[in-house]
């Protein structure tokens, strides 16, 4: 059950032989894009979360086929010649990283809630719900709420 | 690795027919966030896989020129909640669609594959019950229609035959022209949870009486479930606090909830009782508005 898949991982083109069986966090980690976290592999979550095309899935719970020809961002392609994306620097920033396994995936879905909402004004109880398919055990989350705010401030009409 | 033996991807609902037909035994597998799930280990019900993932046909919401609304059943959860069709005109199927598990998994999770599963907890159940849905198969034989409520046939079993493919829920004008209604789960916590008890509820006032009330429970039995001696008893009555106390008082008559480890028996009872009020409340009150403002 051998196929190949041709997609962008973090702007480079790659083409992978893969068996249909595996899943996308799989065949991310095989080929040592390590930041995708497996943890409860029932997508409850989050912590392999990755951007397909711009949207956030659970690469656990996606069959690796699904993904030819699209194109996937993962946590270490975020950050650009040793400078950490802003998403990235208001974690660190916040105190939002402790243990840090929710973080690769948490730091996709911010990223894709700053750049989905870039210049509105968004709620806290927004940012919570667009959140909510990822578990920390450490933070509380309030730390993480307050990074996602750092990046939408300088973007809000009017400022 | 998933645990599986053969692995079909179906180009069109068609082909996903021929591929299915050829192996009764085969699954269609839509968003995965299910049935993936169930394949960590051996599992003797899922041995082949029909892949309908990226079956383009199945990924639209449409209206017909008479109204009626055809909710593709590759639809993902997200895709619902972005379509004006299903915003403007029936939007409690997105107040139980954003409900159901977290962001990533409404990224994937379709419409068909939470009906298909035949969950008694589907989120999306109990909304499609109130909007009248019905479903439509596509197979060897031909198309057939059928009531939502009458598709689902026990707990994980509904009335897909081998070969078929679910390939629409329709929802008439008739059915939400004119009809408001409300969805609230009742869980745990605020995502990524099973209902404890979901309650939907639609209604049609016209001069301040009752002209037509459903309402559709998901957890209150072993599928989701219609309260139909209930809703008989409404018709014709004044929507005031005695059609809400009749409501509340006769609901538990239809449903059949249970003791499971998330919750006991009495406590389901409590909460269908209070749901139906609150959410019968709701739809009133957003009937009455909508017409005020036509």
């Amino acid at each position: 059950m051998i196929r190949t898949i041709s997609c962008t991982v973090n702007s480079k083109p790659v083409s992978w032989q893969i068996d249909v069986r595996m899943s996308l966090s799989e065949v991310l980690r095989t080929n040592g894009f390590t930041s995708v976290k497996e943890g409860c592999g029932v997508g409850e979550c989050g912590a392999c979360a990755v951007l397909l095309d711009g949207i956030a899935v659970d690469s656990c719970l996606y069959l690796a086929i699904w993904a030819d020809g699209c194109n996937i961002r993962t946590s270490e392609g975020e950050s650009k010649g040793g400078t950490l994306s802003e998403v990235q620097q208001a974690y660190l920033d916040n105190g939002s990283v402790q243990c840090g396994f929710c973080t690769p995936g948490l730091v996709m879905s911010s990223t894709e809630f700053v750049e989905k909402h870039r210049g509105e004004k968004v709620t806290r109880d927004q940012i919570r719900k667009e959140h909510a398919g990822h578990i920390c055990r450490c933070t509380g989350y309030e730390s993480i709420i307050r990074a996602v705010e750092q990046c939408m401030k300088p973007y809000e009409k009017g400022k | 690795m998933f645990d599986f033996n053969s692995y079909h991807k179906a180009k069109s609902v068609d082909e996903a027919i021929a591929l299915l037909s050829q192996n009764p035994e085969a699954i269609p597998l839509a968003g995965g966030t299910d049935v993936l799930v169930r394949l960590h280990g051996h599992n003797k019900n899922y041995r082949h896989l029909v892949d309908i993932h990226d079956v383009a046909e199945l990924k639209k919401v449409t209206m017909e020129s008479d109204g009626t609304i055809v909710i593709g059943s590759g639809m993902t959860f997200t895709g619902l909640a972005h379509s004006p069709v299903v915003c403007e005109n029936i939007p409690v199927l997105n107040e139980g669609g954003s409900s159901i598990g977290g962001p990533q998994v409404r990224n994937v999770a379709t419409v068909g594959g939470n009906i298909c599963n035949g969950a008694p907890s589907g989120d999306s159940a109990s909304p499609l019950l109130v909007l009248n849905a019905t479903v439509e198969l596509k197979g060897p034989d031909g198309i057939r229609r059928l009531p939502l409520y009458d598709f689902y046939q026990g707990p994980g079993q509904v009335d897909r035959k081998a070969g078929e493919i679910m390939t629409c829920l329709r929802v008439a004008a008739d059915d939400y022209r004119g009809w408001s209604a409300h969805y609230y789960k009742y869980a745990m916590r605020g995502a990524m949870d099973i209902a404890t008890i979901g309650c939907g509820a639609a209604c049609k006032v016209v001069d301040g009486k009752i002209a037509g009330l459903r309402l559709g429970f998901v957890v209150a039995g072993p599928t989701p479930l219609r309260c139909w001696r209930t809703e008989e008893k409404t018709i014709g009555m004044q929507a005031d606090e005695e059609l809400i106390d009749i409501v509340k008082n006769s609901v538990l008559g239809d449903l059949r909830p249970r003791d499971s480890w998330r919750a006991a028996k009495d406590f389901r009872e409590q909460i269908i009782k209070t749901l139906a009020e609150r959410v019968l409340r709701e739809a009133i009150k957003r009937n009455i508005r909508n017409t005020e403002m036509e």
